[in-house]
């Protein structure tokens, strides 16, 4: 699990060096350098802008193919309760769980059931009194990568509660082996994932060692091999067994409304996200009980690995949702998930400064000057034909030793205008050359 | 350059009554205090108080500026108004206390938690003010 794993990556082939991508990342985290893009490592936080933005389709989200699941003798499907929103006319759920198990899986754990677990254990936070409010939802990873990067102050208003993923994952192990009575290493559980955040926190988990999941499939590359099956009459079996609340978890408020209380916001699209954490990052939303902030528009259903039009999802989520009579898992269901399962984060999560210019605040002042001194010298247009998203970027790209004063095309222009009046004066002085002529004697 | 004598001094201007720029200010000092490395405790705390601080010019003040210095060992900072004054600094400094106008407290603000919640965020708080010229406020922060 290397410590810097991306899903977001990019194909140089398709790459045209353009600005989109540059200008939408929240955390700067990329840079044109020799016509190609470049993702900074450290900066990038998956949130999928970029693979959303990118006209040449050259930003893709790595995800595990199907044939993964081969790894395993016995293998489970989690999907997100955004893969319920995909299909046109669906209006049975039972039908998509259905399609799961004739592509290949043994059993179909809904990660909304998880939801519904972690609504419990929310509910349970939301009571302690030492809990630091607004308590912060912990479901998307874009926006816990985000409070790591850029708001390391609210990282310990996160809920340190596991991802319905990760809980789903480890029910559904437990319920399988004990149903089938198979050991644990041949069960192996995958997430049809709408994002790229989720594959990588699965790499490389959040608050925790190793995640349960072994995959994620993307819903795109099921929604074909599952389409086929939509057409076929419903089951009269009862397979979907989370509840609406758990389900409503794959658009925006659906966790805060899934706990019942007044006091909580919910913002999708990460500009906005990052407005409303600036303000509870000066005290301005004491008041909130809870904040639910998701990188994508409409919630997971506007993922970057969706297949229909987000909103569109979002109403037929609605739709589906307010059908369902399901009940949500009882107080001694969730007690005895409490003892079988790993369901809160047990390493810190830590800050990541990757905005600080220095380890030695001494050295830092000193490169902020020096910002400041290349900044007012660049043209303040912020076109990123440099590379770089921003003017104050560039500066601090130069005085980080990653780019120079030239990359910027307006002080070229500059220095090769300066240049050619040089030449201007040394025509009309032309030094003498071997010949011993001037230009100007008639002889 | 010595060591001593590395320091960021930034000046900004503010002007009575722009509601919609309210805010901007302790936003960049934000920024360049997370640039800096500062511990992120201190630049929430300074953060709060340059806030307070810009939004108590826009408001009762009839304009001036907020003067930001960085060194390695103190952040400072001070706004200068020309503006009526503070006629009571500790009435001024009581929780929930506020002279602000119809205007803006039809905007949200006016909750009488500005000085307050400068004192509560600051290290040092001095407070220079005189009726009918204006008034001076130093916020200190100490880096260890």
């Amino acid at each position: 699990m290397r410590e810097y794993y991306h899903s977001v990556t990019l194909n140089r082939e398709k790459c045209m060096g353009c600005t989109n991508c540059i200008k939408r990342c929240p955390t700067e985290a990329i840079r044109v350098r020799e016509g190609k893009a470049r993702i900074i490592d450290e900066r990038c936080i998956d949130c999928g802008e970029c693979i959303r933005v990118c006209p040449y389709h050259a930003k893709t989200a790595v995800t595990d193919p199907l044939s993964i699941i081969d790894r395993f003798r016995y293998k489970i499907a989690l999907p997100a309760p955004t893969l319920f929103g995909q299909f046109k006319n669906l209006t049975n759920c039972n039908k998509v769980i259905y399609a799961l198990r004739k592509i290949g899986f043994d059993e179909v754990f809904e990660v909304a059931r998880g939801a519904d677990y972690a609504t419990q254990l929310l509910k349970e936070k939301l009571k302690m009194p030492d809990t630091r409010k607004p308590l912060i939802s912990s479901a998307c990873p874009a926006i816990v990568r985000l409070i790591q990067v850029r708001f390391p102050n609210l990282i310990d208003h996160i809920a340190r509660v596991e991802s319905p993923m990760e809980i789903a994952a480890q029910l559904a192990k437990e319920e399988f082996c004990r149903n089938h009575k198979v050991p644990k290493e041949q069960v192996g559980a995958f997430f049809i994932t709408p994002c790229a955040a989720k594959m990588t926190s699965i790499r490389n988990p959040i608050g925790n060692d190793r995640s349960h999941v072994d995959g994620a499939i993307s819903i795109l590359d099921l929604y074909g091999p599952l389409s086929a099956y939509m057409k076929i009459p419903d089951n009269a079996e009862q397979l979907q067994r989370a509840s609406s609340l758990g389900l409503s978890w794959a658009i925006t408020s659906g966790e805060s409304q899934s706990l019942g209380i007044d006091n909580t916001l919910a913002v999708d699209g990460i500009q906005n996200v990052i407005r409303v954490l600036e303000e509870i990052e000066n005290n301005k939303m004491s008041d909130l009980d809870f904040f639910e902030g998701l990188s994508c528009a409409g919630g997971c259903v506007g993922g970057p690995l969706t297949f229909e039009n987000g909103y569109v999802a979002k109403n037929r989520i609605r739709l589906l949702a307010k059908k369902i009579q399901n009940a949500a898992p009882s107080k001694e269901e969730v007690e005895y998930a409490k003892e079988k399962i790993d369901w809160g984060l047990k390493k810190d999560i830590i800050e990541k400064p990757v905005l600080k210019l220095d380890e030695d605040i001494v050295a830092a002042i000193q490169k902020m000057e020096a910002m400041e001194r290349i900044y007012s010298n660049l043209p303040g247009l912020d076109c990123g034909s440099c590379g770089s998203p921003s003017c104050r970027t560039l500066a601090e790209d130069i005085v980080r030793g990653n780019a120079s004063e030239l990359d910027c095309v307006f002080k070229l222009r500059e220095k090769v205008k300066k240049l050619a009046e040089e030449m201007i004066e040394f025509s009309d002085k032309m030094p003498a050359g071997r010949e011993g002529k001037r230009n100007n004697d008639k002889t | 350059m010595p060591e001593s004598e590395a320091a960021i001094k930034q000046v900004f201007p503010i002007e009575a009554e722009d509601f919609a720029s309210a805010g901007e200010v302790s936003g960049k000092i934000k920024n360049t205090l997370k640039r800096l490395g500062v511990d992120a405790a201190l630049v929430r705390r300074a953060a709060i108080a340059s806030y307070e601080a810009e939004l108590n010019l826009v408001i009762h003040s009839y304009g001036g500026q907020l003067s930001f210095m960085v060194t390695p060992t103190e952040i400072r900072i001070v706004t200068k108004d020309t503006g009526p004054g503070i006629p009571d600094v500790e009435l001024a400094m009581r929780e929930g206390y506020s002279t602000a106008s119809e205007k803006a407290r039809e905007l949200g603000f006016g909750a009488g938690m500005g000085l307050p919640n400068i004192r509560r965020c600051a290290d040092k708080v001095e407070i220079q003010s005189k009726m009918g010229q204006g008034t001076t406020v130093q916020i200190t922060f100490s880096i260890q």
